[in-house]
């Protein structure tokens, strides 16, 4: 195996990694764009992954799982629209709130519906999103490495993968080409100006975290019934705040939000890929250093390259009206 | 004066009504729980028979996170429960303290060794049982190259892998061996996403066979060689029935023996502390065949493990153990 196939192979297991690091940093950059923010991405996708899963058992048909992720997720972020918006509570309190609910309460509800633990049942092939192969892949694999690149990178991933690399685009569009994310943008950065425009701060931003929700479904989708075939409890592991950093990394820019997240997933595959590996003039290379290689590496790209990241100006204040 | 012995006089029938009456067992797991269809449904499925059996019930508890597991073992013990089996290596220095604190307690500690007299530990010999599966790796690996994927990186992980390389070597010399770690904290037993990632790895760079020794993080392995249309193999208990025909076979380690026996002892007042060793030929670790991996298995492997087997009860072969040196012969 050369080392372009092993590239190859990486690259690969890069795109599956990061899917959901992508869906869930866009779902936080509606949100604190419009002045949200967001600490309960973690919570939302987990309740998005268990509602998933749950429903492609009970339906065997995986878009009624994601059909139910979105709208759990959305609830979820409903009531932090609630908490923040309305009720103009404290955001960071709110988010951790979900988080912690909805860590507590997939398990609780998994052990009494289903018995396993806090899992859910195994799904069989038609509740899940099975990989889709493109014309001619298994032809070209044989043919080079761009035929074998097409085949191992380009094809043969599920329909969620496909539709997060379109996200990201449409997501530039809608925050930046339409009235909508223009708007968006403006409540993030002085909710003052808007409401003496006459838009209702309220409203905005309430679509903001309706679209961060419907964003979310779709990551705690790939992670219980794309990228696996069952929930299990805890399963996001951390992606969300992940997903945060990788926002902070990427100034709140959509693209660099995808390069962002590309590059946390390539980490994680490297480090999974060297474990065990002789690297030439050192040896075997403890596994440990590699498990730790993606932290490292944020640390000092975040110190040393990125420079400083500026929030949305209102991010974390909630908005009043002046009396 | 009186009043002093009319109290000891009551301890004594109070202690006399407890002999007689039934036996308070109780098990903590492991922390990758409790339905993990591997190490800690074993020890699960073994309380369960003692209690369908004797009509005796037990309580459990899930330990969530490595600190807890300290807790609930005293928290049994001063409970009055008796006796309190504790299944992973992970709560060996628990059950030091504890069974120092309690001696009156019967303990059994699984996978790790506490050296006191009211302890009980019993070890597996992992390493015999993973050389049978290793040496059915051997023979229905096509390219020649199969992968091993381990839970947390401890040196007990390395025992399994050890012994399935010098498995899968005695059936063909040639072989090469991937193995990757899922992790080095306690979360590396429940984590089937990256799992299944190592196991897609292993496949890319060739892999055809893939053993999994890691609790839950197993499932995503089987899962994801299934998908792929190659070959697994579970651990602990039974798992070929999770994928037929993809599942090749399970190192069963009979850990619901540990737990039942444990129990039953107890209650029969035949309780021995000390070491236990099982190994192949106590049948504590063994090789699964059933109905769903039949098709898989042919005359010839069969054969072959069949005599790797006997080899090994007999001592013709001797199946390095990792823990004796922390080292695996190449």
């Amino acid at each position: 195996m050369d080392s372009i196939d092993i590239l190859i192979s990486i690259l690969g297991s890069t795109i599956r990694l990061s899917i959901p690091l992508i869906f869930t940093a866009l779902a936080g950059l509606f949100s604190e764009r419009s002045g949200i923010f967001d600490i309960g991405l973690e919570g939302k996708m987990l309740a998005a992954a268990f509602a998933s899963a749950c429903i492609a058992y009970l339906t065997n048909n995986a878009w009624a799982g994601l059909g139910a992720g979105i709208l759990i997720s959305v609830a979820l972020s409903l009531v932090h629209g609630f908490a923040s918006i309305t009720n103009r509570g404290n955001q960071i309190v709110s988010g951790v709130a979900i988080n912690f609910i909805v860590a507590g309460l997939t398990i609780v509800l998994g052990q009494a519906w289903f018995g396993q633990g806090g899992r859910t049942p195994q799904l069989m092939a038609a509740g899940r999103f099975g990989e889709i192969k493109f014309p001619y892949a298994e032809e070209l694999r044989g043919s080079g490495y761009l035929g074998k690149f097409y085949a191992d990178v380009i094809s043969g991933h599920n329909i969620l993968t496909y539709l997060a690399f379109a996200a990201v685009p449409i997501s530039w569009w809608i925050l930046y080409r339409t009235r909508f994310g223009l708007r968006l943008r403006a409540v993030g950065e002085n909710p003052g100006a808007v409401d003496t425009a006459g838009i209702s701060v309220t409203w905005l931003r309430y679509r903001a975290v309706i679209c961060a929700g419907i964003l979310c479904g779709f990551s705690g989708t790939y992670l219980a019934i794309a990228q696996s075939a069952a929930f299990i409890k805890d399963m996001s592991a951390g992606k969300g705040y992940i997903a945060l950093a990788a926002l902070i990394f990427a100034k709140w820019k959509p693209v660099p939000v995808m390069f962002a997240c590309l590059l946390f997933g390539f980490l994680d595959a490297f480090a999974n890929f060297m474990q065990g590996k002789q690297v030439p003039g050192i040896g075997e290379v403890p596994v440990q250093i590699f498990q730790a290689l993606p932290y490292i590496l944020t640390c000092i790209l975040l110190a040393g390259f990125i420079g400083v990241a500026h929030p949305p100006k209102a991010g974390g204040v909630p908005y009043t009206k002046e009396r | 004066m009186k009043k002093s012995l009319l109290t000891l006089l009551a301890m004594a029938a109070m202690s006399a009504t407890a002999l007689a009456a039934d036996i308070k067992p109780a098990l903590v797991y492991g922390t990758g729980g409790k339905f993990d269809k591997s190490f800690n449904e074993a020890a699960f499925n073994g309380a369960q028979k003692f209690q369908q059996e004797t009509g005796i019930e037990f309580r459990d508890f899930e330990p969530t996170g490595d600190t807890q597991g300290e807790q609930a073992i005293r928290n049994f013990a001063s409970k009055g429960y008796n006796p309190v089996v504790a299944v992973s290596f992970a709560w060996t220095s628990a059950i030091e303290k504890v069974a120092a604190e309690f001696p009156d307690t019967k303990f059994v500690l699984v996978d790790s060794v506490v050296e006191k007299p009211n302890v009980r530990s019993v070890v597996y010999a992992e390493h015999e049982g993973s050389y049978l599966v290793g040496v059915l790796a051997g023979m229905a690996s096509k390219t020649g190259k199969v992968g091993f994927i381990g839970g947390m990186d401890i040196p007990l992980i390395r025992k399994f892998e050890c012994g399935y390389e010098q498995g899968a070597r005695a059936a063909n010399p040639k072989i090469e061996v991937f193995q990757n770690m899922t992790g080095t904290t306690g979360a590396a037993w429940n984590d089937p996403v990256r799992g299944g990632e190592l196991t897609k790895n292993q496949i890319d760079q060739g892999a055809d066979v893939i053993y999994a020794a890691a609790g839950a993080t197993g499932l995503g392995v089987l899962q994801t060689a299934a998908d792929n249309g190659k070959l697994s193999i579970g651990v602990d208990s039974n798992q070929n029935h999770l994928h037929p025909g993809s599942v090749l076979t399970s190192m069963v380690k009979r850990v619901d023996l540990a737990v039942y026996n444990a129990f039953s002892d107890a209650k029969n007042d035949k309780f021995t502390s000390g070491l236990q060793s099982l190994g192949v030929k106590d049948d504590g670790v063994a090789w699964a065949f059933d109905d769903n991996n039949k098709a898989l298995i042919t005359p010839e492997m069969q054969a072959a493990v069949d005599k790797a087997k006997a080899d090994i009860i007999s001592g013709a072969v001797k199946v390095h153990d990792y823990m004796s040196d922390n080292s695996c012969p190449k």
